[in-house]
């Protein structure tokens, strides 16, 4: 993450110190690509709130926040990973319906027994694993470009989960189910610890492991990445594999929000597309190379906020989606303005 | 061969891509603390022999020894790990990332599992340091970089990585000439400290000025590896191309030449320049010095109509225009071959008869061009420009910097320019392709075009202008006639005479 990076420009004077240390503290916050997701989520976050209370709705009240946060978790979680890919100039279109099939392997094979809890965690855990593998593994070797190998991947699942079930299945125990997904510490969803365990173990992989420094190395550019002796193609599976990691949790939060595995549950919510939005949103460059999760975490808020006004305002749901679509389209605009002003 | 200094040894070397040999068995030892220049006309096969020793190409026969002992790369890794560095003529460095991370891309240091910033940070400010170089610290964002500093974060890159065998493909092409002292300065270090270099270039002032020995390249096979104190300028070169040339530089033009003014910029202020005049005739080339930095490229962009003028005017052929983009310039008839022929002049992916049509095409509609007089045929343009390739069909990605220049060059001519900017027509071209490229220039001039043309190599523009302007921080510092010598230039271009004025 290049988030606050102040850019001190001495190489060997440490002449960077008190007041000026800070002055460039904030502008390295200012100059960050996050910056501009804020500011606009702030943005969007007040004229929401106004328009919703002149309309006699509720929105700064902390039932309607923690509505907002709950409804975040799913979508959060998936984009976070999501994050990953396409920092490293792919991305992963298989994810919804990989998210459904994660519901339905967690609810059956937890088959409302408490003991299967375990089990049945580590197994889709496992599955995750498996089919980020499996991405990785077409996109490098069978060198099949991301979006044609995950949308292939995705019809793959597609076809297992019609052929397997034809309608909710399995059965999430009541306990695991609270625990998950209806627990709260004061007003704080469990699930919204959840998100905050990904995004900080995400966040943390960006900053501060060889894997994550990779990743924008192999995202920036993969030939140099090559020539500098990086085996690029591990960087690409590994982040696959924390991008369906991330989808498969989602899909077991889903399963014990509904109790149930649910075959449309990951399309429905459309979080293929809705997770790319969102970190486009929260200002990682689709070609790669440039962002990071703090961004996304912006950006799913962004959709959050504006998913909440338009349902309370009760905005037709054609209408819902002509706004969201202007606002990423204007989001992406301004970014690539900045980019080019810092050229 | 096996003597006790010997570093690293390659022997019969053979390499095919798709059924054509371009290397056929290849000889070449260095030594320790030796500079071994390697010589020979783009698509001899250098390039490929250099990515064969830094293990992104496995040879089809032949073997590498290191210290005597037999190695054999799979990948680019294997090869940094016993000590073999090397700079390539493109970069190979992300933007998006800081000097530190560029640096030490792919082996981060750690700590407790961890990537160590600090530690990457301190250790690149020292080699920074090391190097003499403190207009960039390890925290600027490469982007924020200039070509010459770029350089400057590939060499101590592979100074990090312990290189005992370090390459340097074309170190120079991007260099000017104050930074070529600083970059000699450095591989001598590097000589003492016993690295064994190898050294490719076209400038043969600087393999002989550096190298002790100097092997000869051509058609895939070594021609002779002998002595740099054993011979002369003339001898590589003949040995290079296997003939005789004579004069490097085509005669320059006569008075007659001479036309009207094409090109007339009054007073152009932009960011970087500064009440900038200058006009160029008919028939004239007319040579544009001075430092990396100086405003060249800025002030060719400017007229061009690729970057915004904040003051000033431009005339050409007397009316007074102003460019809000190229394409404007385009139909005015101004043609502007650039520095940097990969990303700005081609698309590398697409054939040489798309490229040689893509300015064509867009400012002169199909119907139009059908009828119109004095349009080449692709057949045509490379028969003027003298290219070689297999077909029209051929992508440009596969072709030698040479002949990608004279793909850039039939764009431009098949747009019928009045005006030509040229910036840095021959770097990274080898001597035979450089002289038929200086003889097409001045072939246009003869032919009425008015040319500006920036170069940092000094006996090219000395040896093709008929003026020279000579320009730093930003304005211009000077005029010189044609035949100035190398220190005049210099003076100007390092704003010494101004001080002393």
């Amino acid at each position: 993450m290049t988030v606050v990076d102040p850019p001190e420009q001495s190489s060997g004077t440490a002449a960077v110190q008190g007041p000026s240390r800070f002055a460039a503290w904030r502008v390295g916050i200012l100059a960050s690509p996050a910056a501009p997701v804020y500011g606009a989520l702030i943005g969007i976050f007040v004229i929401a709130w106004i328009v919703v209370t002149i309309k006699g709705g509720t929105f700064l009240t902390v039932p309607n926040i923690v509505n907002m946060l709950q409804r975040s978790v799913a979508l959060g979680i998936v984009s976070a990973g999501q994050t990953m890919v396409i920092l490293l100039g792919s991305l992963d279109l298989s994810v919804a319906w990989l998210i459904s099939l994660a519901s339905l392997v967690t609810a059956t094979t937890m088959d409302g027994q408490e003991s299967n809890v375990l089990p049945a965690i580590l197994l889709v855990l496992a599955l995750g694993v498996g089919f980020g593998l499996v991405n990785g593994l077409i996109i490098t070797k069978l060198r099949v470009n991301a979006f044609i190998a995950t949308l292939g991947t995705a019809l793959i699942i597609q076809g297992i989960i019609q052929y397997q079930w034809n309608g909710p299945a399995g059965n999430v125990p009541t306990s695991f189910s609270q625990d998950l997904g209806y627990t709260r510490f004061g007003v704080i969803p469990m699930s919204f610890f959840l998100l905050v365990a990904v995004v900080v173990v995400i966040f943390f992989l960006l900053r501060s492991t060889r894997f994550g420094y990779r990743i924008y190395a192999v995202g920036g550019s993969e030939d140099v990445s090559k020539l500098s002796g990086l085996r690029t193609h591990r960087t690409i599976i590994g982040a696959h594999i924390v991008c369906s990691l991330t989808a498969v949790i989602t899909g077991i939060f889903l399963a014990a929000r509904l109790k149930a595995g649910t075959p449309t549950v990951g399309p429905d919510g459309g979080y293929d597309l809705e997770s790319i939005a969102a970190v486009v949103l929260g200002g990682t460059a689709l070609m790669g190379g440039r962002g990071g999760v703090v961004g996304t975490v912006g950006g799913v808020a962004i959709l959050a906020v504006l998913d909440n006004a338009f349902n309370q305002l009760e905005f037709n749901a054609f209408l819902k989606d002509v706004v969201r679509g202007i606002i990423i389209i204007a989001a992406v605009a301004v970014y690539a303005r900045r980019q080019e002003k810092q050229a | 061969m096996a003597d006790q200094s010997s570093l690293l040894q390659m022997q019969g070397i053979r390499k095919s891509f798709v059924g054509v040999e371009v290397l056929h068995g290849v000889d070449l030892d260095l030594r320790t603390g030796e500079v071994h220049a390697i010589v020979g006309e783009n698509g001899a096969g250098k390039s490929t022999l250099m990515k064969i020793l830094a293990g992104v190409y496995s040879p089809d026969e032949g073997a590498i020894r290191i210290e005597g002992e037999e190695v054999s790369f799979t990948h680019p890794a294997q090869a940094q790990q016993v000590g073999v560095g090397i700079v390539y003529q493109e970069f190979n460095l992300l933007p998006d990332r800081n000097v530190a991370e560029n640096v030490f891309v792919g082996r981060e240091p750690l700590k407790r599992g961890l990537v160590d910033r600090r530690k990457m940070e301190r250790e690149t400010a020292a080699l920074l340091e090391e190097v003499g170089e403190s207009s960039f610290g390890p925290r600027t964002p490469v982007r924020w970089l200039s070509v010459a500093q770029q350089q400057v974060v590939e060499i101590i890159k592979a100074r990090s990585l312990n290189a005992r065998i370090l390459v340097l493909d074309e170190p120079t092409a991007a260099l000017a000439e104050h930074e070529v002292e600083l970059l000699f300065t450095l591989v001598r270090r590097l000589q003492e400290l016993g690295v064994g270099i190898l050294y490719i270039s076209h400038r043969l002032r600087e393999v002989f000025q550096l190298s002790s020995r100097i092997t000869v390249i051509k058609d895939g096979g070594v021609v002779k590896t002998l002595d740099t104190v054993d011979c002369d300028q003339r001898t590589l070169v003949n040995l290079m191309v296997g003939r005789e040339l004579d004069g490097y530089f085509p005669p320059r033009g006569v008075a007659e030449d001479l036309g009207e003014v094409r090109l007339a910029a009054k007073g152009i202020s932009t960011s970087l320049l500064r009440d900038v005049s200058l006009h160029v005739r008919a028939g004239e080339i007319v040579g544009l010095a001075g430092l990396q930095g100086s405003g060249r490229t800025e002030l060719a962009r400017a007229v061009f109509g690729a970057d915004p003028v904040d003051s000033g005017t431009i005339e050409v052929e007397g009316k007074a225009v102003r460019f809000r983009t190229p394409r404007q310039a385009v139909r005015a008839g101004l043609g502007f071959i650039t520095e940097d022929r990969k990303a700005e002049g081609l698309a590398l992916g697409q054939s040489i008869a798309d490229n040689m049509m893509l300015a064509v095409r867009t400012i002169i509609p199909a119907h139009k061009r059908r009828s119109m007089p004095g349009l080449m045929t692709v057949k045509e343009l490379a028969e003027v420009t003298e290219l070689r390739a297999q077909g029209p069909d051929q992508e440009v990605r596969f072709l030698s910097g040479g002949n990608q220049q004279k793909v850039v060059l039939a764009k431009w001519l098949e747009t019928q320019p009045r005006i030509l900017i040229f910036d840095e027509p021959t770097r990274g071209i080898d001597v035979g392709a450089k002289a038929g490229i200086h003889d097409l220039i001045r072939k246009l001039a003869k032919d009425g075009v008015a040319v500006l043309m920036i170069s940092s190599e000094l006996p090219e523009l000395i040896g093709m202008s008929d003026r020279i302007l000579v320009m730093h921080e930003g304005r211009l510092a000077g005029e010189l006639p044609a035949g100035a010598s190398e220190p005049e230039i210099m003076e100007l271009a390092t704003g010494s005479q101004e001080v002393a004025a």
